[in-house]
């Protein structure tokens, strides 16, 4: 009986029926696409993406070269370099991150006493050549001035949780 | 201008090409198109978007492919036998174009309306085994040899259940003649009556084509691409294009023989309105459809299984309904040319 029972189920192709049926449903439902470079996905205010530095209000930049990012770095990315300034405050005078190198890890951002190197939300910083991804201190400050309302809404809403 | 087109050599020649040319010309846009509707409703059953870059609703897709094929060399290994290596595709796609002779569009229209018309259909699908063992020999890889093999082995054994098939429809028709086998569905469409070998015949022409579930030829998880690991650039999309033309074909080959050809759902007035030839694209639209839906729903079969279902279930079941088929006929008197 219950040869007979398996056998004319599978003859009215029951289970295939019932798969394809499932299919054609899904085939209506609304698509779960995101058309990447015209619709994005949202980002948290962690996320880690491209490095930047930020200045003060009142255009003086943050960094006070105490090279703790560059101590805890652990893929070695940063360099810096620092000398007195005229005024005599201690400014770096070389301040790189080889992107190719860095992992992205985000420990430069907690060791900073000032808030001053922080991983932004930009991800699509793909470039055609290896040298543009070293990055160095023009580069960074121009990268914390384009995006720092951005950084500082992100350091806000992260606050609670440092 | 008709005495020119029907009595003279060249008017023959001349009428044959324009001929060939209307059908080919659509039937390889389509092919274009089959591409993009396949990619279109795959993506649509797992909750994609599918292919929306290139012209409006991605509609451009095809062309912009087919340049790139186009532009990309043509490698050819060096353990290779370079002629046949390059003689594979090309059988492969002129096999799967010069089926489309005996295809009868509409009423009448076929390029060759032959006699025999089955058996010719039949017989250029099975030289596309040819096509397939040439490409995995030549290609001198284990992979493409072993994708051949397969590929040869399966489409063997289905053919013998789907000549079964033709010969259930046959003993309805009386005729191999592919334009009085439509004639013959005026009133009832063949699929209803000879409901199960409607199923046997199209899940037959899967295995055929090597369409999901039945693509072990070119498993992917296992032989990288089957029969065509080694080609790139023109002689991959004569391969792809041949591919899907036979999709196309075997979709005609369903609907001629159970789908009505170009007859209207219903013989009566507002469906006669619209002309044969729609009709037919329609209904070959409504089956490839069935192939790519049955590729989105379905994982493959393992080889054993796939040689069980050919042999153990397929060959006896169409077997069985062909003695039954032929059994009611004859009791009932129904036999036609009686």
């Amino acid at each position: 009986m219950a040869f007979l029972d398996r056998t004319a189920r599978s003859l009215v192709l029951g289970e295939l029926v019932a798969g394809m049926a499932l299919t054609l449903r899904y085939f209506f439902k609304p698509k779960v696409t995101i058309n990447y470079p015209y619709e994005k996905g949202p980002i948290s205010p962690r996320f880690k993406g491209e490095h930047a530095l930020r200045r003060y209000p009142n255009g003086e930049e943050r960094c006070i070269a105490c090279k703790l990012c560059e101590a805890i770095c652990p893929a070695q990315a940063i360099t810096i370099e620092a000398e007195p300034r005229d005024d005599g405050s201690r400014r770096t005078t070389r301040y790189d991150i080889d992107m190719t190198k860095c992992i992205y890890c985000g420990l430069c951002e907690e060791a900073c006493p000032v808030d001053a190197i922080v991983e932004g939300p930009n991800f699509e910083f793909a470039t055609e050549t290896r040298e543009e991804l070293m990055y160095n201190k023009d580069k960074l400050l121009a990268n914390g001035d384009r995006w720092e309302p951005e950084l500082a809404r992100r350091l806000e809403l992260d606050a609670p949780y440092r | 201008m008709y005495d020119f087109f029907h009595n003279t050599d060249t008017g023959i020649v001349l009428l044959t090409f324009i001929e060939a040319l209307a059908l080919l010309v659509p039937l390889l846009i389509g092919v274009a198109y089959l591409t993009y509707a396949e990619r279109k409703v795959l993506a649509a059953m797992q909750l994609r978007k599918g292919p929306n870059v290139v012209g409006p609703f991605g509609l451009a897709q095809p062309f912009a492919d087919a340049l790139k094929m186009l532009m990309k060399e043509t490698i050819i290994p060096s353990g290779s036998n370079r002629l046949l290596f390059l003689m594979g595709p090309m059988l492969t796609f002129m096999l799967a174009m010069l089926a489309w002779a005996v295809i009868p569009v509409n009423d009448g229209w076929a390029i060759a309306d032959i006699n025999v018309g089955i058996l010719y259909l039949f017989a250029i699908s099975s030289l596309g085994v040819y096509g397939i063992i040439i490409a995995g020999w030549a290609s001198n890889s284990k992979y493409a040899f072993l994708g051949a093999l397969r590929s040869a082995a399966q489409m063997v054994s289905y053919e013998v259940s789907m000549g079964f098939v033709l010969v259930t429809v046959l003993l309805c028709v009386g005729s191999l003649n592919l334009t009085a086998i439509v004639k013959a569905q005026q009133t009832v469409w063949f699929c209803l009556p000879l409901f199960p070998m409607f199923v046997v015949f199209f899940i037959s022409t899967l295995a055929e084509t090597n369409r999901s579930p039945f693509d072990l030829p070119e498993g992917e998880s296992e032989i990288v691409a089957g029969f065509f690991v080694e080609y790139s650039s023109m002689s991959f999309a004569l391969f792809f294009l041949g591919e899907y033309a036979n999709m196309i074909l075997m979709s005609a080959l369903t609907t001629i023989l159970f789908l009505g050809g170009w007859l209207a759902p219903f013989n009566m007035e507002p469906f006669t309105w619209i002309p044969g030839v729609v009709w037919f694209v329609l209904k070959i639209c409504v089956v490839l459809f069935f192939f790519l839906w049955t590729r989105a729903t379905f994982p493959r079969y393992r080889y054993d299984q796939l040689m069980r279902l050919g042999w153990k279930v397929f060959l006896p079941l169409s077997l069985v309904w062909l003695v039954l088929t032929a059994g009611v006929l004859m009791a009932f008197g129904w036999l036609p040319n009686a």
